[in-house]
């Protein structure tokens, strides 16, 4: 089942891995989340003319065709290297979406410019009360003649406070939590009536709670069948746990070769670390969780690009896997640190909150343990 | 968990908590004590507890202890701990002032106790350096006698709170040519001396507890070397030996497993397919806390009856931190997409931070809780004390 990259998706992986080597280093990443937007609009650019943004999409919709192997690639890279652009939000979560469920002509009208890299996009679907849940919605969506008139507040929205364009899940029919009635809209960032109150997230990003006080959107701006919103979104959230489950895979990578050297080097009682058997065991340990969690992104990206069925039930057992094996590397890797672990100024501390934040999107290890088992 | 207490330890329990409930001060009630106060507001509760006399209850009564018996420590500790006061800095009271008592001089004591007792004087200390870790004996900080003084030159490394420090009690090597243990002193720096310098670590919760020292040609009068030159590391071990002893922390997993069942049962609901799974791992850590709770009080029973305790300090420091860190990780799960966010530093009521006030430190608390395993010797070497001291392994 190993995954044999092909010359097109090698040269992917290695020109990614070329520009992040030498434009994107962790004294770099620092100063980019210092920056008051948090991102690096030239290294975006940079990405798109790699391909990157075009990479998973296809080619009848103007993309590379890579598919999600192509995403699994890039976001391995970007995890090992801690990249804080708005990739996933505006590639894999939108893109996705868009490319999905939405229009020919809303095709048309927002994938050229997303490929580019001249769109930047976020995802509004959780609420404060919402958890995981994508039908549990209070915001409404009302239709009034050509438009929605959306009301409501969506929380923690990733990538909100500098993005174009927004996806917004809202209810236009039904009672509270019913599965179906939740419609996905493309609402104009600076849409009047729309408040973003921002924040900085764990992981050294800019997240925005949102207000919608009838927001007017253009009906022709609603994204798939109207009601059908939560499968969208259901599809959405397996293309993103493959995703994610890659880029938790690079950051552990990482982490086991930075812990590795840091035994081999670092002297206690007058010998190196990694002489001691206790925590010889706990490194074999570490790169079990990561030879295990590669072999199950794998697996489910695989799945998901040959649409295999129970992919979604997949998407929640690696989620589960890959968050534990993920959250016991990081948790490993700051200890055998020790108080260097707990020093922002070493990236170890960045992998370990990139980890933590990567286990809250979408669900966390525990819900999606629970979610796997009651699809058995 | 109670004691079954004499009626005279019963009524000072409850002069304990009814004194708590009546002069801990207002202002220290905020969200994360450890690092939101100021310095004067941290020493309010050290002042009232000193006017009263309760400030140094290890402490002899000659020197300002109360004179209370094991069994009433332990009962301050617990109401204390359990009422969530902020405890008095431990550098002064629980490991400073020990140290002198019990190897300095006269003058010494004299100078130093008094000003520890009030709070006048902030300690902080100076053990860890880059490169010592676990191993303490490796320190490589050099003191030099140059005729009544000494010149110490040196890099100390996450100290905490030096940046309100007065005095750093350090460990120095006066003696390069013997064993690493035995060419240790213990020496107290004036923070003033010309040539102090401290640095800010900033740590991985965005706060600032920790700080680089650095000491360049400090010159420090000999009459601050505590005991005998080159005897330090018993000095050392014996301060050690107090700072592990409160490690259990059963008052504040007690307190923060309260307000996680509260976050859990206001987050998920009994439909949310992790419920279940949260009320299992919340039992399996109450059974974790009682466990702990009582191996501690059936500990100070033995020592009331004048059985050593043995290595129990490393027990209580492994449990006491992995069941905290426990609780600090569910709760960071249970406040679900607010996890993600994270409070800026220094803390300003003008930064707006997302969710509920109750989640507001919970993501800084998971973060900052990863120390507890590594600092005070690490978990890993408080294992092989056990397996040394305890299973002769």
């Amino acid at each position: 089942m190993d995954i044999q990259l092909t010359e097109e998706q090698e040269l992917l992986r290695s020109s990614i891995q070329r520009f992040l080597r030498e434009q994107y280093d962790f004294g770099e990443r620092c100063k980019i989340v210092a920056t008051d937007e948090g991102w690096s609009r030239r290294h975006w650019k940079s990405f798109a003319e790699l391909g990157l943004c075009a990479a998973p999409f296809q080619e009848s919709s103007g993309g590379l065709g890579g598919g999600s192997l192509a995403t699994m690639i890039v976001m391995r890279e970007f995890g090992s290297n801690l990249v804080v652009e708005p990739y996933f939000e505006t590639v894999v979560l939108a893109g996705g979406l868009i490319e999905d469920v939405a229009s020919p002509a809303q095709r048309e009208a927002y994938l050229p410019q997303l490929m580019a890299g001249e769109s930047i996009w976020a995802l509004a679907w959780a609420e404060a009360r919402s958890r995981y849940d994508f039908s549990n919605v209070d915001t409404t969506a009302q239709r009034q003649g050509e438009s929605y008139v959306l009301s409501g507040a969506k929380a923690a929205v990733i990538a909100a406070p500098w993005a174009d364009k927004l996806i917004v899940s809202a209810r236009t029919s039904g009672g509270p939590r019913d599965r179906s009635g939740i419609s996905l809209f493309v609402v104009d960032r600076h849409s009047p009536n729309l408040h973003l109150q921002g924040f900085r997230t764990i992981d050294g990003r800019r997240a925005a709670e949102m207000t919608l006080m009838n927001v007017e959107v253009p009906a022709s701006q609603l994204l798939g069948t109207e009601g059908d919103g939560v499968a969208a979104l259901e599809a959405c959230r397996d293309r993103a746990i493959a995703a994610l489950c890659a880029e938790a895979v690079g950051a552990m990578g990482a982490l086991n070769s930075a812990t590795l050297e840091y035994s081999k080097t670092r002297k206690q009682f007058g010998v190196a670390l990694g002489t001691f058997q206790v925590l010889q065991h706990r490194m074999v340990d570490m790169f079990i969780a990561l030879e295990e969690s590669v072999s199950l992104t794998q697996h489910l990206n695989l799945s998901l690009a040959s649409k295999k069925p129970n992919g979604s039930k997949l998407a929640s057992g690696a989620k589960t896997k890959v968050g534990y094996a993920a959250r016991f590397v990081a948790e490993q890797a700051v200890q055998l640190h020790g108080g260097m672990g707990m020093s922002d100024e070493l990236n170890v501390g960045h992998y370990f909150k990139r980890i933590s934040s990567i286990n809250v999107q979408f669900g966390d290890p525990a819900y999606h343990l629970m979610r796997y088992a009651q699809q058995s | 968990m109670e004691l079954d207490l004499s009626s005279e330890d019963a009524a000072f329990r409850d002069e304990v908590r009814a004194f708590i409930a009546e002069n801990y001060p207002a202002e220290m009630r905020v969200t994360n004590p450890e690092t939101d106060l100021t310095k004067e507001q941290s020493l309010l509760w050290h002042r009232i507890l000193h006017e009263k006399g309760w400030i140094a209850p290890l402490w002899p009564r000659e020197y300002g202890g109360p004179g209370w018996s094991i069994m009433r420590r332990f009962i301050f500790e617990q109401e204390t701990s359990r009422a969530g006061t902020l405890p008095p800095l431990p550098f002064s009271v629980t490991m400073v002032g020990p140290v002198i008592y019990t190897f300095g001089n006269d003058a010494q004591k004299k100078k130093f106790l008094p000003r520890i007792l009030s709070g006048e004087d902030w300690w902080c200390q100076g053990y860890s350096e880059p490169g010592s870790g676990s191993d303490l004996a490796s320190v490589r900080t050099k003191a030099v006698r140059d005729g009544d003084q000494y010149v110490v030159s040196g890099h100390k490394t996450w100290t905490t709170l030096a940046q309100h420090a007065d005095w750093i009690f350090c460990l120095v090597r006066t003696d390069s040519s013997a064993k690493p243990q035995a060419g240790i002193s213990f020496l107290l720096i004036d923070m003033k001396s010309p040539g102090v310098t401290v640095r800010p670590i900033i740590t991985i919760d965005g706060s600032h507890e920790v700080n680089d020292v650095f000491l360049e040609d400090v010159r420090v009068p000999a009459e601050n070397l505590i005991g005998e030159e080159n005897k330090g590391w018993t000095y050392a071990k014996f301060l050690l030996g107090n700072e592990r002893t409160s490690m259990a922390g059963i008052g504040r997993s007690t307190r923060y497993l309260a307000r996680l069942k509260q976050i859990v049962k206001t987050e998920v609901g009994e439909d949310d397919p992790a419920f279940g799974e949260f009320i299992r791992e919340i039992a399996r850590v109450e059974l974790d806390v009682l466990a702990l709770e009582a191996t501690e009080l059936r500990i100070v029973a033995q020592m009331s009856r004048g059985i050593d305790p043995g290595p129990a300090a490393s027990l209580f420091k492994i449990r006491g931190t992995e069941i905290f860190q426990r609780i600090t990780d569910l709760t960071h799960q249970a406040i679900g997409n607010y996890g993600l966010a994270i409070r800026e530093h220094p803390v300003s009521a003008n930064r707006f931070m997302p969710g509920p006030d109750y989640g507001h430190t919970a993501t800084e608390k998971y973060l900052n809780s990863r120390k507890l395993s590594i600092y005070g010797g690490s978990n890993e070497i408080q294992r092989n004390i056990i397996a040394k001291a305890v299973l002769g392994l």
